[in-house]
């Protein structure tokens, strides 16, 4: 049985990551990776739970985060395809036509 | 009853209705017969209203009907209801004579105006309100009615509202009449509060009832407040200021509204709230005083005035003059009877300078009239017997009130002979104005440019025919009162008795030893003399001795310039209040308080604000997604690192 402080400390790790990524990375794609990376971290932490405390509820959440996960990607990969053929980049920083 | 005195308010509103909403559509023939048939109905009614109460068993008694609770507040209650008396009688029927035959007048003399809709919906309007003011049973609805009719003033003086002299005029009217009507309006609060009601009968009823000398404070109070609303709307000292400027409207408006009905709203103020006045002696003093040094002073000034209907004006107010020496000396029925009186020579005075107006294409300076006598007969007739009717010529209307008021003033229960004399140089004065005027306009050469010597010609019936039945008017309405001296029984005295006689008994408490003077035959002589003198001077200067009045002016440079600016009180007001209201408004309320604090701190102080607040934290939408992220994550952070703090 593995101790929820490992599976904790695994999913503290994956979220850092993701979250350093989010901000350091330039790339959209990458961008768009390391929130993936971020909610499956907490997908880990919500599982570790479930099994420690021994009831579904964790379970449940994780679910719903999938399938959200899921539509999120779909439209965000449009999205990303869109700008591709706009713009010409990729790269998040040229994305700051909404600035005044 | 009742229906009748409906039916004599009515037609004047619904003409007021039909001209002013549909009047700007219909051809003019429609919009005089809506006016003045308005006018006539109403005239109609008041005469037979006067003829069912003549007739009616409770005659002395006034009638009085409710016809429906206006305001109810509290232990406050005004109904609209209506007080018929035979003071009423002879104020309808004056107003509704006078007002019909200055409807018929201005039918002719509105002829080429613009806006001839507009007008008669005005007169109209103001038939009504003049009828409210003088048929109200309680003082909430007289001041309506105050107040209507000085909103008609302000319209009709500002008529020809393109010239901002005229504009000026209306607004100087109704902003210095306001002040007149603070006071109304706080006399009546003060007598609200000190019986718990404003209906005439039952105020009035307990008032008399009251000791002599009981409640006096209250009393003067009271009626010094209610007089100040007669002042402003009589023009009298100090508030005259803006009937002059009043001028500035047609000639029928200046006959109707600022000679013959309006302006005598607050002599009848002051004689309808007669059992005010008899418990307040001191309050009726001021109104003596005010009335006469008021005539003597606006005497003074017509004297050189060349402006036509200004002479006419300054004369208006030394004739409301007269009326308040006669309330003011508790000959309460001596005011009303030159009210009446005036109310006919003075409007066919004005209408004659209207036509004379008319006739030289609006020019009004006497300096360039003369010998229109002959090719204006009617007009010149006219004018004349109102000239000698105003003058107090023994034998016409002017002369029996005027006589009277006079004598009042001697022998009134607060008679003094000061008031008196002054009156009786006055009247003097008068003669010598009025016959001045008259000389320049119709007599001697004529100074006309030989333009307008073409142009003069004598207007038509429409204006004439009115111009003769006032003529007649103001020959015999003063037969309704012979005096004592001739044999009669001042029958009009008589008449008003069941309306006075509680208040100037009451008076006569407070005074029991009046003065008792020559005797009234000799009072008339005197008057009579002054009225004589006054003549001749005035045939001497401006009919033998031509250069005479110039000259003196030259010599007496200071008296004449002080006489023709009217004695600087325009300015002196000016420099008093106007000035420095407007530098005052101008620097402090304008440039300071509303430009500094409520502009700068207040409105665009938070605009500023808000901007600078923005600017500052607008640095942070700087538009890189990767440092809203950094942000969003150093948010979480911190607020993580709150939550889980040990503490």
């Amino acid at each position: 049985m593995i101790p929820i402080a490992h599976v904790l400390a695994l999913s503290v790790a994956l979220f850092v990551i993701g979250a350093a990524g989010f901000v350091f990375r330039k790339n959209i794609i990458t961008v768009f990776m390391c929130i993936e990376l971020m909610l499956n971290a907490v997908n880990l932490a919500f599982i570790g739970f479930s099994r420690y405390l021994g009831n579904l509820d964790g379970h449940l959440f994780v679910f719903f985060v999938i399938v959200v996960a899921a539509a999120e990607a779909s439209v965000g990969l449009a999205i990303i395809i869109a700008l591709n053929r706009n713009r010409d980049s990729l790269n998040i920083d040229d994305l700051d036509s909404m600035k005044m | 009853m009742e229906t009748l005195l409906i039916l004599m308010l009515l037609p004047p509103l619904a003409g007021a209705a039909v001209n002013g909403v549909l009047g700007r559509r219909l051809p003019q023939a429609a919009i005089s017969l809506i006016g003045c048939g308005a006018a006539g109905f109403s005239m109609l009614f008041a005469l037979l209203c006067a003829w069912t109460y003549s007739i009616s068993a409770a005659q002395p008694a006034p009638f009085i009907h409710s016809y429906f609770t206006w305001i109810e507040a509290g232990s406050l209650r005004a109904d609209y209801a209506l007080y018929y008396d035979r003071l009423t009688l002879v104020m309808t029927v004056t107003v509704t004579v006078v007002a019909f035959l200055i409807h018929l007048y201005s039918r002719g003399y509105m002829q080429h105006e613009g806006g001839y809709y507009r007008f008669f919906t005005y007169l109209n309007l103001f038939l009504f309100m003049m009828l409210t003011l003088v048929t109200a049973a309680n003082y909430p609805l007289m001041f309506v009615g105050w107040e209507g009719v000085g909103l008609c003033s302000y319209l009709l003086i500002g008529f020809y509202f393109r010239r901002p002299a005229a504009a000026d005029a209306g607004k100087k009217a109704f902003i210095v009449t306001r002040i007149g009507d603070a006071g109304f309006a706080v006399g009546v609060a003060l007598l609200f509060w000190t019986f718990g009601s404003l209906n005439f009968q039952e105020t009035f009823g307990r008032i008399i009832a009251l000791p002599a000398g009981e409640m006096q404070g209250t009393m003067t109070a009271v009626g010094l407040l209610l007089f100040l609303g007669a002042v402003g709307k009589s023009a009298q000292i100090p508030l005259y200021v803006w009937l002059p400027d009043a001028m500035e409207g047609p000639t029928p408006v200046s006959a109707l509204i600022h000679a013959a009905t309006m302006v005598t709203a607050g002599v009848y103020l002051v004689a309808r709230s007669s059992p005010i006045y008899s418990h307040a002696p001191q309050a009726l003093q001021v109104v003596a005083v005010i009335g006469c040094v008021t005539a003597f002073f606006a005497a003074t000034i017509a004297l050189t005035q060349n402006d036509l209907k200004r002479m006419l004006a300054y004369s208006t107010i030394s004739q409301l003059g007269y009326m308040f020496i006669g309330c003011g000396v508790g000959a309460f029925a001596a005011g009303i009877f030159h009210l009446m009186t005036h109310a006919c020579f003075k409007s066919l005075l004005f209408l004659a300078a209207g036509s004379v107006m008319h006739a030289l294409d609006g020019e009004l300076d006497m300096r360039k009239m003369g010998g229109l006598r002959r090719k204006m007969k009617t007009t010149f007739l006219t004018f004349f017997i109102a000239t000698l009717a105003i003058s107090g010529v023994p034998g016409l209307s002017g002369f029996f009130s005027k006589d009277e008021i006079l004598a009042g003033a001697y022998e009134g229960p607060l008679g003094q002979p000061w008031l008196y004399w002054l009156g009786a140089f006055t009247a003097g004065l008068t003669a010598l104005y009025m016959f001045r005027g008259l000389f320049l306009t119709f007599f001697g050469k004529s100074r006309l440019t030989p333009d307008l010597e073409h142009h003069v010609h004598e207007s038509g019936s429409k204006m004439t025919v009115p111009l003769l039945v006032l003529a007649l008017f103001s020959i015999v309405a003063g037969d309704v009162s012979w005096p004592k001296a001739f044999g009669g029984s001042e029958s009009f005295d008589r008449y008003l008795e069941p309306v006075f006689k509680p208040s100037e008994d009451s008076l006569r408490a407070f005074a029991p030893s009046a003065a008792h003077g020559p005797g009234s035959d000799a009072l008339m002589i005197f008057a009579l003399l002054f009225a004589g003198l006054g003549i001749l001077v005035a045939y001497w200067f401006y009919l033998r001795s031509t250069r005479l009045p110039a000259l003196l002016a030259e010599r007496f440079s200071l008296l004449y310039n002080t006489l023709l600016h009217k004695y600087y009180v325009d300015e002196f007001y000016d420099w008093l209040i106007v000035r420095p209201l407007r530098v005052g408004s101008e620097k402090l309320l304008w440039q300071e308080c509303d430009v500094g604090a409520i502009d700068g701190v207040m409105v665009n102080g938070t605009a500023k604000l808000v901007d600078d607040a923005g600017g500052f934290l607008r640095r942070i939408q700087s538009g890189n997604i990767r440092s809203y992220a950094s942000w969003v994550l150093l948010g979480a952070t911190v607020w993580l690192a709150y939550v889980l703090w040990p503490r």
